[in-house]
């Protein structure tokens, strides 16, 4: 059983509905022992970073943790990979899990803000997220702050610089974009992390 | 690179896509559900459903219909037309869209714009924004509301700013005028709002061949566009029109 954390960041019926059209039962949750029985977890999420502080508030944080120590696959979408970080500009006063080194920050006045739309990876490192989904490949973003590229980045993208589009370590795994909103693409992704 | 963005819209009248495409491979080119994934596959970057549903009556059934058209829709998914309130906005994303675009409600109570933000995010609101060319030296724009009945009295590039000030994530600026001519996106309009906000901004209303587009990307500086009859002749136009803006040296995403 795959659990999705509700974690009261924004939407998470696309994400379900993904891993339901590719035939992996999921539960949407935020009750810690519903995650504690969990094969692998998802970390959807989009709107503001302090919501996050909403995974600390439930007990969900410390899950999460214990879930690592265990290798428990965990894949964190948009704002879910941004919280692996060690913090972000958007709510500087709410650490995040710090996985990852480096801060999360805001596109500058030079660009349109947010960026929104089908952008082209830079896949670094195949990484086991990646495969069949070769560089080049489109995915939807829409996202307002950046994570920085670090030794874990396995995909890049290029908007007004370039920003880590996906990261990976041990079965950690984080994308910037939307799988679950990037059409066939997307659903590989998933498809590559249901299967790990 | 980020891509320009075509956007297909389907109006929907009590649950039934009007001007329904007549694609040979569905069985039922009127049902949204149908229609969206067909779409998506030919290469629409987003689908955009406005119910145009006069009456409430007639729009009972547009959650259901979102519902089943989000199903199995993996691309952006906007739903718009009727959206009045915050519950109004939480229901339709419930159903399973990823975005609410608000018009004459906004109008109304400009705070609406960030309720929706503080709860969904920015990238979940879209403003859409009508406007009609109200004076010419220099060109000047009026919003108007209530599907192009009524006038406001605001100014379009004023209105833009405070719709992107209040939170807004995308403005869809639709030209009255040039609505339903096929004769090209108002791509004065469209850059006068793409220079004065710093989100983007989708240009609708005039879409009637490939050069209209170039000229709303290039000229009009618009981010997206969005059509709705021009796609109406076959899945084959859609995809076909991608192919030749990349030809024409426009950042697509092509082939999908």
């Amino acid at each position: 059983m795959i659990a999705i954390l509700d974690y009261d960041a924004g939407n998470l019926t696309s994400v379900k509905k993904a891993m339901e059209y590719l035939g992996y039962p999921c539960v949407v949750t935020s009750h810690p022992h519903e995650v504690e029985l969990a094969d692998k977890i998802i970390l959807p999420g989009v709107g503001h970073f302090s919501a996050t502080s909403n995974l600390e508030a439930r007990g969900l944080s410390t899950v999460v943790r214990n879930a690592i120590a265990r290798d428990i696959p965990l894949l964190g979408i948009c704002l879910g990979m941004q919280w692996m970080f060690e913090r972000s500009d958007e709510a500087p006063e709410i650490p995040g899990l710090a996985w990852f080194r480096g801060q999360c920050r805001r596109f500058p006045d030079r660009v349109k803000v947010p960026h929104v739309g089908w952008n082209q990876l830079r896949v670094r490192d195949r990484g086991r997220l990646f495969r069949s989904i070769p560089s080049g490949t489109f995915m939807y973003f829409t996202h307002s702050y950046w994570a920085p590229v670090v030794e874990g980045t396995t995909a890049e993208c290029e908007y007004g610089f370039t920003f880590s589009a996906a990261i990976e370590r041990g079965n950690l795994f984080g994308v910037q974009f939307h799988p679950e909103k990037s059409g066939d693409p997307g659903l590989t992704l998933l498809r590559n992390f249901c299967e790990l | 690179m980020l891509t320009k963005r075509i956007i297909a819209c389907l109006d929907v009248d009590a649950g039934r896509v009007v001007k329904g495409v007549h694609f040979s491979d569905l069985r039922d080119a009127g049902d949204p559900a149908e229609l969206a994934p067909a779409y998506s596959r030919s290469g629409a970057d987003e689908i955009i459903l406005l119910d145009i549903s006069a009456t409430n009556e007639k729009r009972s059934t547009l959650l259901e219909i979102v519902r089943k058209t989000a199903q199995h829709l993996f691309v952006p998914f906007t739903v718009g037309g009727g959206i009045r309130s915050m519950n109004d906005a939480a229901t339709v994303i419930d159903a399973g869209a990823d975005k609410v675009a608000v018009n004459s409600a906004a109008l109304e109570n400009p705070a609406l714009i960030s309720q929706i933000a503080r709860r969904y995010g920015s990238q979940a609101v879209v403003v859409a924004v009508d406007a009609r060319l109200s004076g010419n030296s220099p060109p000047n724009y009026e919003v108007w509301a209530c599907g192009a009945r009524r006038r406001t009295g605001k100014e379009v590039l004023a209105w833009a700013r405070e719709a992107e000030d209040r939170g807004a994530g995308e403005i869809l600026l639709t030209s009255i005028d040039r609505d339903g001519t096929g004769d090209g996106f108002d791509c004065e309009l469209t850059a006068s709002v793409a220079v004065a906000v710093r989100i983007p901004v989708i240009a609708s209303g005039g879409a009637g061949n490939t050069a209209h587009f170039v000229q709303v990307f290039q000229q009009g500086k618009a981010d997206a566009a969005l059509a709705a009859s021009v796609f109406h002749y076959g899945i084959n136009t859609l995809s076909r029109l991608k192919q030749e803006l990349a030809l024409a040296g426009l950042p697509m995403r092509w082939p999908c």
